[in-house]
């Protein structure tokens, strides 16, 4: 009974905030929108009793999803917010992986500190530090400035607004979810593997090719799915770095919530980027069961 | 194994006494120092080929750091080492005709037996062919046929130390360099392997140096032991020699049990000496070899089993004492005495049970006489 107690709590949990808010979204987005509040029909009203759950569900249907697949603006927003995705997840994993292999490389007792600095970004507020990087980044911004005086370029570079600021936010913003999972897998890594290596013919880079890369595998795997399974979501840094052209589907869906108010579609938008992220979410957890197994 | 149609003469493996035989290795003067502290300090070694040498000290005697100076992970801070007469100071790892098997083994957990085997083989080169023939003649050599494609994870301990021996053999390398190598198997597992490691080595006709900080293993599949301490090598000798002549108090004390008594020599013909130790006891005759004067303290070690415990003074044997059994320890094979003389000198006496008697000769508080010959100890001045 205790037993059944202790497993009931995380159940009980996911059951009150994940799947009954999700069968909420889903019960929206296959309804139609009103002008009413809440903005759709039908609502369920139980007073009516057996007829009235009837005609409830009667008048559910997927015509959202058939509209979503209609218009290609949803279509191009997803593509494009996972390509978007897709470019961070590497780019973080290129200024990733340098700084978790110096880390695992450097003395014992400069290791906690080294962690700290990592980490230390999320002590501030995530808006606070998107917004930063507006003053940055801007026509007048403290690079272009500090670029001019150098006299590297004569003209403001236009970054802000442009994609390379999404990409240059969200790589900034989830570098912690790309190297606290490295380091983990390249801390592990036995020194006496690549001395192994070197011993049996390799030159320093090959034994890098050969025997760290493949063993940091599984922190490249469960950094990049950290990184690309929010970004595909990720509404406020192009919100706030991005320009008319930067177009993903979190702002997509905000404008059908709050600029629209057509809520059907906006929860219908939502659950196929469920659906969408459901693929990498499956494909993360199985890697990381691989990875116990492996170690057990 | 030896084979029996040669002459003995030429059955005896021993290059280190042949003047003419030029070594495959050659320490000049090494020192290495990790800044303040030195780690090898000016030594000079030879290493012949086909030897299985081994290197045997306490942790921190400088062991580990002198073969990793032939492996190429270290530069020693002064002197020479060469390979084959060329020097290798400046040679890095991966360029050395050298391999190594790592104390932790070191396996690719990512690869299969098999490729872990294959791996120093495909960075030569070599054609696909070549390589798998040369994977299953060492699959075949220890015995690992059966676990080729299994990742190192899925096998046995002793499997591992077998794929790790296979893997560092696999280049044919003119030196094999094995840490500890069997520090991780369990003691039976570990005999065996010593066997193994031997027949193997003969097999091959590779020079091993292995590094042990267990001194039975070391007597056991070694050719010749270099004693280290401080770094600095104490005695290199054959374990017989090591065993049997010891040259100083510390190698007498690192190798086997040793009684070490502490005395005054003093000189009683041109090979012999006694040493006063106690004003109850008479002085020990030894058989000295050496230069030692009059009046100089030196230390007297006798093996345990050198030294026979009997109930009445024994004729045959020119030293002798009495005392009286304190312990006794019983080992099945042998039985360990514990011996105090009249004096208040301890000495611990080994005796091999030969037959199988319910009583005991002796038990404790038993008067007793313990008695050697007078070839039985060595005298040392270190």
């Amino acid at each position: 009974m205790r037993r059944f107690a202790l497993i009931a709590v995380p159940y009980l949990w996911l059951l009150a905030l994940f799947l009954v808010p999700f069968v909420i979204v889903l019960k929206i987005s296959l309804s139609d929108t009103a002008l009413a509040i809440p903005p759709y029909v039908p609502t369920l009203d139980l007073s009516e009793g057996w007829d009235g759950l009837r005609a409830f569900f009667a008048e559910l249907d997927f015509e959202n999803f058939v509209f979503l697949s209609e218009d290609d603006l949803y279509w191009k927003a997803y593509l494009s917010s996972l390509r978007i995705a897709l470019v961070s997840t590497i780019l973080a994993l290129i200024v990733g992986y340098p700084i978790a292999y110096g880390m695992s490389r450097a003395p014992d007792e400069w290791r906690p500190t080294l962690l700290m600095l990592v980490i230390l970004p999320f002590w501030t507020s995530f808006l606070i530090r998107v917004y930063a990087w507006k003053a940055i980044l801007a026509q007048e911004g403290f690079l272009n400035q500090f670029l001019m005086s150098v006299g590297v370029i004569a003209d403001p570079l236009t970054i802000l607004n442009t994609n390379t600021a999404v990409y240059i936010g969200i790589v900034y913003t989830y570098l912690p979810f790309m190297v606290l999972p490295l380091y983990s897998a390249l801390e592990r890594l036995d020194g006496s593997l690549l001395e192994a290596a070197e011993d049996l013919g390799c030159s320093r880079f090959s034994a890098f090719w050969l025997v760290t890369l493949p063993l940091s595998r599984p922190g490249i795997i469960a950094g990049s799915f950290l990184v690309f399974i929010p970004v595909v979501g990720e509404y406020v840094i192009p919100a706030l770095l991005g320009g008319s052209d930067t177009l993903m589907i979190g702002k997509v869906l905000w404008d059908e919530f709050f600029a629209n108010r057509d809520w059907p579609v906006a929860s219908a938008v939502a659950i196929i980027l469920l659906a969408i992220l459901i693929i990498p979410i499956v494909l993360f957890l199985r890697n990381e069961e691989k990875q116990r197994e492996a170690e057990g | 194994m030896a084979d029996n149609t040669r002459k003995p003469s030429e059955t005896e493996f021993s290059p280190w006494i042949d003047p003419s035989a030029k070594p495959l290795i050659e320490f000049r003067n090494v020192t290495k120092k990790f800044g303040d502290f030195t780690a090898i300090d000016n030594l000079t070694l030879d290493i012949f080929e086909r030897e299985f040498f081994a290197l045997l000290g306490p942790s921190g005697c400088g062991k580990t750091t002198l073969m990793r100076m032939l492996a190429g992970f270290e530069r020693p801070t002064e002197g020479e080492i060469t390979l084959d007469g060329q020097s290798i100071v400046d040679v890095p790892p991966n360029l050395r005709p050298v391999n190594m098997m790592f104390q932790s083994y070191a396996l690719f957990p990512h690869l299969s037996v098999w490729d872990n085997i294959a791996f120093g083989l495909k960075r030569d080169k070599l054609e696909k062919d070549k390589i798998s023939a040369r994977v299953n003649e060492m699959l075949r050599l220890t015995r690992l046929e059966k676990f080729a494609r299994r990742k190192p994870h899925q096998i046995s301990g002793g499997q591992r130390q077998r794929v790790a021996l296979a893997r560092s053999l696999a280049k044919a390398p003119k030196l094999l360099l094995l840490d500890e190598p069997l520090g991780a198997l369990d003691r039976k597992l570990r005999e065996e392997t010593q066997f193994e490691l031997m027949d193997i080595q003969e097999k091959t006709g590779t020079t091993f140096v292995i590094v042990t900080h267990d001194q039975e293993e070391a007597m056991t599949v070694a050719s010749r032991i270099a004693v280290m301490d401080h770094g600095k090598v104490v005695q290199v000798d054959t374990p017989a020699q090591v065993y049997e002549v010891p040259n100083s108090v510390y190698v007498a004390d690192f190798i086997g049990d040793v009684n070490l008594i502490k005395g005054d020599f003093a000189r009683t013909g041109p090979e012999s000496g006694k040493i006063t130790y106690s004003n109850k006891e008479p002085a020990i005759s030894a058989e000295v070899f050496e230069d030692i004067s009059d009046g100089q303290s030196v230390t007297y070690a006798i093996r345990p089993e050198k030294i026979r415990v009997t109930a009445d003074k024994p004729d045959d044997r020119v030293n002798a004492a009495y005392g009286k059994i304190i312990d006794i320890g019983y080992l099945g094979n042998v039985s360990t005495y514990h011996v105090e003389l009249a004096g208040g000198q301890m000495v611990k006496v080994a005796m091999t049970n030969s037959t199988r008697v319910d009583r005991r000769d002796f038990t404790w508080d038993d008067d007793v006489w313990v008695s050697w010959r007078e070839s039985a100890g060595v005298v040392l001045t270190k």
